[in-house]
């Protein structure tokens, strides 16, 4: 088992490309819409990892900066529809924070696509699905995260 | 940072067979055994079961454990559950964790075992790396004024007053207009009693009123609301009437008022005098001055004999404690653009609203729909106007109109209730009823539509696609529509009279409410509740709850059955008279806060303020957290440069760690 420090992310099998994606997702809305895909049974890909949080506005734009130069080859950040978050505004803020983040992963050289922001309600079980599997195969036709050693 | 080092106990659930089924769990184990900081590592068929709520509480005895981490379903199902576990087992509830391998894991990779069982793996090494970071907290008990703060009198706000003062608590009931019953008392009958809406009401308005708990203060508003759940302030201004208490309503000075402007309670379709009383009946009974429009002549104060006008009266302030606070503040009613279904351009569109006020004897016209002195021979009613208003379907009036796509659920059956009431009255009348669909779908509801069929009512369905279109020619209006059920058969129907069904929409005031309370609207406008289910009435804002349309449209039913919900809610509060303030809040790291203040103007709740203290001779700054405003949404957190303030139990390093633990292959 490898230390965690080092970019060794990214989950090869059998040749092929499997990246890591990390997911965001705020506990009122996001979260409860994940929770609604597994309920249905809706299947996507393995690659997702979901770290839930209170707010889709408490990601810290360092996290994800971290995060993919680490090696994680995609981020995800998923929280209410404007209007509906939980605290009013925190999703407002994520937007913005995520036009800000889009511009340093540019200057980086780190391709936009890499991070996605999504609005998924409560009862969008399938919307999730589908962002997963969408964001997946694109992550996928990238390739490996330009931070990956080795 | 605790003192000891972690020890882990990770319990990974079968959940029957929906984890099992998918994901190895033995595999899992033999890989959870050997992470780090893991003392114990055991699995189980039901986690969530009594024998296994045993095994964790005896475990941690056992094996000291002083973390705890259960691998099974959504944290949304069970977190609560397990943390009451550990609580009993003598551990502090906060160093628990869960790691969801069913609805994100098992459930959604059914077909690829081998993927959900790394998966699952993966997770709990997550959760472990989290839990290591976990640190002990604290609820904290604060005590709750016994008093309520109701904003609103209309029919909702009334009944939630009377429920609470009922139970013996102070109740502040404030009001907007200058008289009590909201929409309720410009209505004409009720459904499906068929009694008047004001004389319903009435006995409720007494008692509210004369109640010796309620303290109604009526041409009120709020002016700011500070404080958190059961320690709220309000500051209130009551607005002059520049009438005093003498008044006795005999009604002289109306008569001598030079000034007419249109009456707002009729929907503009009769003028009143610059003093007025609201309408006959209407409580307070006393008149006031509408000081915009009132000339200053003081022919009122000639005939007054009780000599009760005062022109210099003065607004008064009033700041008030109270417990919890309920939002009653209604609607307002969809105004169509001039030119929709030729609303303000031809005299005889009106909106319904405006139809029970004609149809009300104490209306503009009496009761009769003698509206420009004449008598209608065929009268229109157009469904969905104002709702349904779908994008791409619906072609905007107005320039950058804001589209209604909700239904007004209570149009139907409210003009149905008129319609009927037109035929009763004018029985030579023709009555046509222009609709997209029927929605009657309450106690006696069905019952009108088929006594408006019985009574030959005529029912033409439209296509939201083709409405209905509103024209005028030398013998009055033609609506021309095209008619579903006759294979879209365009057909052109005389009008004297055109009555728009139109929706409910949030009040004018609800963004400025929105902003002194801090709850959030949903994206129809109107207050969005915590959950649409299972908490329809409170508001993510603990200690302040939602009744009536506030919070969207409803009939005078269901906003009295949400009046006394919402009283019942306020009033577990109240009875308790302490309340348990979550932990998760922001915390600032005092040793590396330099008062930068970037935390600050992120924060929706105010919670933060920057305060100077000393050190060594220097005046210096720091971030200061009210933890009973935070709410722990973590804005603060995410804009903090050095990182400096956290939300606890969601700190930036254990987030971290999971990242990285996520990256370890």
């Amino acid at each position: 088992m490898q230390h965690g420090y080092y970019i060794e992310g990214g989950l090869m099998e059998e040749g092929e490309f499997e990246p890591l994606i990390i997911a965001f997702c705020c506990n009122w809305c996001a979260y409860a819409g994940a929770d609604l895909a597994g309920t249905s049974r809706i299947s996507y890909p393995t690659n997702l990892r979901i770290i839930r949080l209170m707010c889709s506005g408490m990601v810290h734009p360092a996290l994800v900066m971290d995060a993919l130069m680490r090696g994680v080859d995609g981020v995800l950040i998923a929280g209410c529809h404007p209007g509906d978050c939980h605290y009013t505004d925190g999703n407002l803020k994520t937007e913005r924070r995520v036009e800000a983040l889009t511009v340093m992963m540019e200057d980086m050289g780190i391709e936009r696509e890499r991070l996605r922001l999504e609005w998924v309600s409560s009862g969008e079980g399938e919307k999730f699905a589908r962002v997963v599997q969408e964001m997946t195969e694109q992550i996928k036709k990238l390739g490996p995260s330009p931070f990956k050693l080795g | 940072m605790s003192e000891e080092e972690p020890k882990i106990g990770v319990y990974v659930c079968h959940c029957g067979v929906n984890i099992a089924g998918a994901v190895d769990v033995e595999d899992v184990i033999k890989y959870v055994e050997k992470l780090p900081n893991v003392a114990i590592a055991k699995n189980y068929v039901y986690m969530c079961s009594a024998p296994a709520q045993a095994m964790i509480k005896e475990d941690i005895k056992e094996h000291g454990l002083n973390r705890v981490v259960v691998a099974s379903c959504s944290p949304r199902m069970h977190e609560s559950t397990f943390r009451r576990v550990v609580d009993e087992g003598g551990l502090n509830p906060y160093l628990f964790e869960m790691a969801n391998i069913r609805e994100q894991c098992a459930w959604v990779h059914a077909a690829e075992p081998k993927k959900a069982t790394k998966k699952a793996k993966d997770l709990i090494r997550m959760s472990v790396a989290r839990a290591g970071l976990l640190e002990p907290l604290q609820k904290r008990e604060v005590n709750v004024v016994r008093r309520a703060l109701i904003i609103g009198a209309g029919v909702s706000g009334i009944r939630a007053a009377l429920d609470l003062a009922e139970r013996g608590f102070d109740v502040y009931l404030i009001e907007k207009a200058p008289y009590i019953g909201g929409r309720m008392v410009q209505l004409n009958k009720l459904y499906p009693t068929d009694e008047y809406a004001l004389d319903a009401l009435k006995p409720i308005m007494e008692a509210v009123a004369s109640h010796s708990k309620i303290q109604l203060l009526t041409n009120s508003e709020i002016n700011m609301v500070d404080g958190y759940i059961g320690n709220f302030k309000a500051k209130i201004t009551i607005k002059p009437r520049y009438v005093t208490e003498n008044c006795d309503a005999c009604g002289e000075c109306e008569i001598a008022c030079p000034i007419e402007v249109p009456n707002e309670f009729d929907y503009g379709l009769s003028k009143r005098k610059a003093i007025y009383l609201p309408f006959p009946g209407a409580m307070l009974t006393k008149y006031l001055i509408d000081n915009k429009n009132c000339n200053k002549c003081g022919k009122c104060v000639e005939v007054c004999q009780k000599r009760a006008i005062d022109f210099e009266q003065q607004s008064q302030e009033m700041e008030v404690d109270i417990g919890t606070i309920i939002v009653a503040i209604g609607h307002d009613l969809y105004d169509p653009p001039e030119g929709e279904y030729g609303y303000k351009i031809y005299e005889n569109v009106i909106t319904m609203p405006q139809l029970e006020r004609l149809l009300n004897k104490n209306g503009p016209a009496n009761g009769e729909l003698g509206f420009s002195g004449f008598t209608p021979k065929s009268v229109v009613f157009i469904s969905c106007v104002g709702a349904r208003q779908e994008p791409g379907i619906y072609k905007p009036v107005k320039e950058g109109q804001q589209l209604n796509r909700y239904c007004s659920r209570v149009c139907c059956i409210a003009s149905l209730k008129n319609a009927l009431e037109i035929k009763r009255r004018y029985p030579d009348a023709r009555v046509y009823y222009l609709y997209r669909d029927i929605r009657t779908f309450g106690r006696g509801h069905e019952d009108y539509y088929k006594r408006a069929g019985e009574s030959r009512v005529l029912f033409i369905e439209y296509k939201a696609e083709a409405p209905p279109i509103v024209s005028n020619n030398p013998n009055g209006l033609t609506v021309t529509v095209q008619d579903v059920l006759t294979n879209n058969e365009i057909i052109a129907v005389p009008a004297d009279l055109v009555v728009l069904n139109v929706s409910m929409v949030p009040p004018a005031d609800a963004l400025d409410l929105q902003t002194k309370l801090k709850i959030p609207r949903g994206t129809e406008g109107f207050f969005q509740e915590a959950h649409a289910k299972l908490r329809p009435l409170d508001t993510p804002s603990d200690g302040i709850y939602l009744a009536g349309t506030a919070q969207g449209p409803k009939d005078v039913t269901d906003s009295a059955a949400m009046g006394s919900a919402a009283a019942a809610k306020a009033a577990i509060l109240l009875v308790k008279g302490k309340v348990e303030l979550e932990p998760i809040v922001a915390y600032v790291d005092l040793t590396k806060c330099d008062g930068c203040a970037m935390c600050v103007e992120p924060c929706t709740f105010k919670a933060i303020i920057i305060e100077e203290y000393e050190e060594k001779g220097a005046i210096k700054k720091r971030a200061v957290v009210n933890d009973a405003l935070c709410k722990g949404c973590g804005a603060c957190a995410a804009t903090c440069p050095p990182k400096c303030i956290y939300v606890k139990h969601f700190t930036l390093d254990q987030i971290s760690a999971m990242i990285n633990a996520a990256l370890i292959e």
